[in-house]
């Protein structure tokens, strides 16, 4: 998988009596191994386009390309396969499944996808000591603080290997010294790994950690910049 | 296609179903009562129908009836068949016939010095007869007849007291032989019966059978042939040998045609026992769609996180069936071993002799034994088994069809 591209995208919803623009008319690319954050108000559409490139949602027009595949031209079980096998999503919040543990939740895509025991065993222990969670396979969610919540989720995220992460409001819930762990840990992940990483974020202090900030409002592309990363100091 | 492990399913769905532990033990314990309920009250209705039943047959008597083809629209002596030969013999001798009898049985007049009455003289032989119809225990004062030759007649407790007679008294006995003269012949009362239906003691009077033949010149003739099996539901696997070895000059029938009323009852109670089932299995499904609907509700954003994360909705809606079966599989565990539990003690019987006269009325016993069929057990089970997972559908099927944002996004 290489670039995303989207070409011309449109996406209204319906609000009582309202049409409210989710999308107008946006279009951009993304080139592979970038890490680019969609930055803007509440209602500006951040979240819509994520979730177009993520195949979670269809625009009503226009097009989304990743690496050569048209997603908006998939079935829902195309675009269930295509978010299971090649993408990663870190939510906002109800990252994990609170009835698996962290090792149960990590191996819970690979099941699905039907990797061996064996196989997910050592994977995920591997993914879980490198967000840092060794010693903790075996805790629940409830027994996580945020932060190891939001890591878990990212090791989920990763463990697969997807090219792209997709992460929506990553740090919302988190402290300052959580959230700076979690981006640091997407840097890492981003210059290791070569993932990647498109983030909708309203937070200043995680749009420092970006390679290119594409701010949004009202459904546009307002700015698109490259800049120096910056990460906070922890 | 992509989907997780029955095991992964399983696991996802028993966990779940520990989440709130209140809802899925009240739950369980309203499947649980169902189960029981169904099972016992199903015992209990199936051992008085059985009752009924048997009481019934044993006063038919007999699982198969043969008879003279004209008998049963015209029970006169002329309607008679010759007694049962030996191919006839040798195949109810053999399993699961476990008896057979030959009875003569025809309209009489009997009188007293004082009053006289219409019954139905039946001539028995008392050595085969307890095994099929005639229950030697039934006579409570004096004795039961002692061959077929035996000079004596046992007349019901209540035909005495309308003859204004007693056990040692004379009593004459009247009818038609063969060619249509009346035939009569002075019996010396020798027991006296009470049967479960007092009606019964007003219709029925007993000789021996070689008595009966002689007095009414039947030279060996029969009225019918009864015969009995060791299962009254499995009559048909045995009666059409009894049929085909009795010859087509003769009318076989089994107990169900003989008495239409009878084969009817079981029937009904067949009926009557599923929709018992169905009604406390609907009672039970408000619960059972309830705690679903409320389960599925508590976890929109986690079905949502489920979908965004690739799983397919198939997936979704096997996880909550899952869920379901399994409550309902530990419900019926439990039903089942509490309704054995219950059943197993009251094997020798439930006294319910205060409501006896109502209970004989209907021709049952002032003892109620319960009575654990299998099948019963097993439509129980299956009744709640599948239509639960049916009522399941609905609330598994709605949460499968969610759009992941909107459930990730719901509050």
């Amino acid at each position: 998988m290489s670039s995303i591209v989207c070409k011309d995208l449109r996406k209204t919803f319906q609000q009582g009596d309202e049409t409210i623009t989710g999308l107008d008319h946006v279009s951009i690319e993304i080139a592979e191994g970038g890490f680019v954050c969609l930055s803007g108000p509440s209602g500006s559409g951040k979240t819509t386009l994520l979730n177009a490139i993520g195949g979670l949602d269809t625009p009503d027009s226009g097009e989304v390309t990743i690496g050569s595949t048209r997603i908006d031209q998939l079935s829902k079980g195309e675009l269930a396969d295509m978010r299971l096998n090649k993408l990663g999503f870190v939510f906002q919040a109800y990252n994990l499944i609170p009835v698996l543990t962290a090792q149960e939740n990590v191996e819970f895509v690979m099941q699905v996808r039907g990797v061996s025991a064996e196989e997910r065993a050592k994977l995920s222990r591997s993914i879980l000591q490198e967000v840092g969670l060794a010693g903790m396979e075996g805790r629940r969610p409830s027994q996580l603080s945020g932060g190891q919540q939001q890591r878990v989720a990212v090791a989920r995220a990763i463990v697969s290997q997807p090219a792209l992460i997709l992460a929506d409001e990553p740090t919302a819930n988190l402290d300052t010294h959580s959230s700076a762990q979690l981006m640091d840990l997407f840097v890492k992940l981003n210059e290791h790994h070569k993932i990647t990483f498109v983030i909708a974020t309203h937070d200043v202090r995680v749009m420092r950690y970006a390679k290119r900030l594409i701010k949004m409002q009202d459904g546009k592309i307002v700015s698109d910049e490259l800049q120096e990363q910056q990460p906070m100091a922890v | 296609m992509t989907a997780l492990p029955i095991k992964s399913i399983f696991i996802l769905a028993w966990r779940n179903l520990w989440r709130n532990h209140r809802r899925t033990l009240i739950m369980l314990a309203a499947i649980t009562v169902g189960a029981w309920a169904m099972i016992f009250m199903t015992a209990l209705m199936r051992g008085m129908v059985d009752d009924m039943l048997l009481n019934g047959i044993r006063d038919l008597p007999g699982e198969v009836q043969i008879h003279h083809p004209e008998y049963r629209d015209d029970p006169s002596i002329n309607n008679s068949l010759g007694a049962a030969d030996e191919q006839l013999v040798s195949v109810m001798e053999q399993p699961p016939v476990t008896a057979w009898t030959q009875r003569v049985r025809v309209p009489a007049v009997i009188s007293s010095e004082r009053e006289s009455r219409g019954v139905t003289l039946i001539g028995i032989d008392p050595a085969s007869e307890t095994d099929v119809g005639f229950d030697a225990e039934d006579v409570k004062q004096g004795r039961f007849l002692i061959d077929a030759d035996d000079k004596g007649i046992i007349i019901g407790a209540k035909m005495a007291e309308r003859l204004e007679t007693r056990l040692g008294k004379r009593i004459v006995i009247m009818s038609q032989d063969p060619d249509n003269n009346i035939a009569d012949r002075g019996f010396r009362i020798v027991g006296i019966y009470k049967a479960k239906l007092a009606s019964l003691e007003e219709m029925y009077v007993y000789a021996g059978i070689g008595t009966v033949q002689k007095l009414l010149k039947m030279d060996g003739q029969v009225s019918e042939i009864a015969i009995t099996g060791d299962d009254y539901r499995k009559v048909d696997a045995w009666y059409p040998r009894i049929k085909q070895a009795a010859g087509d000059d003769k009318q076989v029938l089994p107990w169900y045609e003989a008495d239409s009323y009878l084969g009817s009852m079981l029937a009904v109670m067949d009926g009557f026992v599923l929709v018992w089932m169905v009604v406390v299995f609907l009672a039970m499904s408000f619960g059972l769609v309830n705690t679903l609907i409320m389960a599925v509700f508590e976890r929109v954003r986690e079905i949502g996180l489920m979908l965004a994360l690739g799983m397919r909705p198939a997936t979704i809606l096997s996880q909550i069936l899952m869920e379901s079966f399994l409550l309902l599989l530990i419900g019926l565990l439990i039903g089942n071993t509490l309704a054995i539990l219950t059943i197993m003690p009251l094997q020798d019987g439930i006294d319910i002799s205060i409501v006896a006269e109502g209970m004989e009325m209907m021709g049952t016993s002032s003892m109620l034994y319960p009575a654990l069929k299998l099948q019963d057990v097993i439509l129980a089970n299956a009744v709640v088994l599948i239509l639960g997972i049916i009522t399941s559908v609905l609330p598994a099927w709605r949460a499968s069809r969610y759009d992941p944002i909107e459930a990730l996004n719901k509050n």
